[in-house]
């Protein structure tokens, strides 16, 4: 991508839907558009200034037509949790090339009261070799890549590792009064919780909930003159490998290595250079995963990078300071989430649980560790 | 407690490209496909390699001997269909190639699966039309 892009955009507006957590009484449809409609709130535009829709999940068509927006752009990319980073990078482009100027990125999910649920697709591969040996769900999936890792480079350091990241997270979401879950959690309780899917306890697995969340994104010029602070976009790249967790090559890498390698370029930044790291946590795994692989570390020594709570409020390094999809909130596709944290706390409207950051990374990760987002945000 | 009917296992729908593989297994015979320009072996079968997009692929038998590369041990089962606990593993096979399958045969404790572990298919008969491979400690 050209380096000249970065800085072009910037993030104007985030939002929540009215409410978050257990909603059993709106649609997924309401969500996104309570999300959508808070977010233009919080940017000082309305529905009639948008001309570019994405969403994920469902198709821009229904949105569009649920929240009475006629976009001259639209984009459904669906490639797991990670694509609501990903649109930043589409929509960083869309821009430029003067297809829309106010693109409004959309999500919601009922993951905990949804009436009807979708099975996978009886025609695609998944059906055919993983799901008749109950290879099914997240939790199942992922325990797989885990194991690997813990034999490649030691289970005992990888469980403390997992045991970090699950308190840490945990405590940052007790600062977060939107998170689900804030009562006190002990290693203890980390390693006591039951067993979900061996080497996964149910302490090391995301919540599942109810909640949409949306953004607006514009050119940098017109940024400038909203109410919010801007939230420039330094670098922005997308990656994916595999669809199911059986074809993927090295269950230790996150494509994010590939993704993250080409929004630093853009950005020309140093990974010394990122204040916070907004890291998608559909486990404990994930988070130790993706951040070696963008390399905050060399392969192996991810363990490290958790020691002593350090991650955790008060910590030299802050990781998820939402709390997380382990305890702040995971519908289904939880990347849009990140971008929120990352924007409020780039603004500083985080409260007791701010961490001054000037530059914040996102990774977004979707699919069976399939797929990867980068964004790295700025503030002057 | 009486005894509930279980759902049966969720069976695959063959598409096209799939049927010799489960008319294989349904013989219980594993048979997988390689490119004869590439010399590659892959899983899951297709025509074309995924290697270097060669048409000039064949099937042929594996030998059904591999090892662990990876697993995990379920406790929560996903759907009544299945009865926790119970092992998935990926199976580096003799052939060259990952296959997703279960580990059987052996207790679901990882005091007893390894990684490395060396293991043989056999095959479950799930329906009149499609037998399962899966794989036992050697």
């Amino acid at each position: 991508m050209r380096k000249d892009l970065s800085r072009t955009t910037a993030i104007v507006g985030v939002a929540e839907s009215d409410d978050i957590g257990l909603t059993p009484n709106k649609s997924a449809l309401m969500l996104h558009a309570e999300a959508g409609y808070n977010a233009l709130a919080d940017a000082g535009l309305s529905i009639k200034d948008v001309d570019g829709l994405f969403t994920a999940g469902l198709s821009t068509l229904a949105t569009a037509e649920y929240m009475g927006i006629n976009p001259r752009y639209t984009d459904s990319t669906t490639v797991g949790g990670s694509s609501f980073v990903i649109h930043i990078a589409h929509a960083i482009a869309a821009i430029n090339a003067g297809f829309c100027e106010v693109a409004l990125v959309t999500h919601g999910e009922v993951g905990r009261s949804a009436r009807a649920r979708q099975g996978p697709d009886p025609r695609l591969p998944g059906p055919q070799f993983e799901t008749p040996y109950g290879m099914i769900g997240a939790p199942i999936n992922y325990a797989l890549a885990c194991t690997r890792y813990m034999h490649e480079y030691g289970e005992d350091r990888t469980r403390q590792a997992l045991a970090e990241i699950a308190v840490s997270t945990r405590k940052w979401a007790q600062l977060n009064p939107k998170a689900m879950m804030r009562d006190p959690m002990s290693f203890d309780d980390y390693h006591n919780s039951r067993w979900i899917a061996w080497p996964f306890h149910l302490l090391d697995c995301c919540l599942v909930t109810d909640a949409g969340g949306a953004y607006v994104i514009t050119t940098a010029a017109r940024a400038r003159d909203l109410p919010k602070k801007p939230v420039y976009v330094l670098g922005a790249a997308e990656f994916h490998d595999h669809a199911l967790m059986s074809q993927m090559q090295d269950l230790t890498v996150h494509p994010a290595k590939d993704a993250g390698n080409r929004a630093f370029e853009m950005a020309g930044i140093k990974r010394d250079d990122v204040d916070l790291n907004m890291i998608y946590d559909s486990f404990t795994y994930t988070v130790l995963m993706s951040l070696e692989s963008l390399g905050y570390c060399g392969p192996g020594e991810g363990p490290d990078l958790f020691k002593d709570q350090r991650t955790a409020p008060g910590g030299d390094w802050p990781v998820n300071t939402s709390g997380g999809g382990l305890s702040y909130t995971h519908p289904g596709m939880y990347g849009m989430f990140l971008v929120l944290e990352a924007v409020r706390q780039l603004r500083g409207e985080c409260g007791e649980r701010n961490v001054n950051p000037k530059i914040a990374l996102c990774n977004g990760s979707g699919g069976s560790l399939s797929s990867s987002g980068v964004a790295i945000l700025a503030v002057d | 407690m009486t005894q509930q009917a279980k759902p049966p296992i969720p069976a695959p729908t063959p598409q096209p490209e799939w049927d010799y593989y489960w008319e294989k297994t349904k013989q219980h015979e594993l048979w997988l496909m390689r490119c004869k320009d590439c010399n590659q072996a892959y899983f899951y079968p297709r025509p074309i390699c995924p290697s270097c997009f060669s048409r000039n692929t064949e099937w042929f038998q594996s030998s059904g001997k591999g090892t662990v590369y990876t697993f995990a041990i379920v406790h929560r089962a996903p759907t009544t269909a299945f009865t926790a606990p119970y092992v998935v593993a990926y199976i580096e096979l003799e052939d060259g190639v990952r296959l997703p399958t279960n580990l059987i045969d052996v207790e679901p404790d990882p005091e007893h699966v390894k990684i490395g572990m060396a293991c043989e298919v056999v095959y479950e008969d799930i329906s009149d039309t499609i037998s399962l491979p899966k794989f036992r400690p050697t």
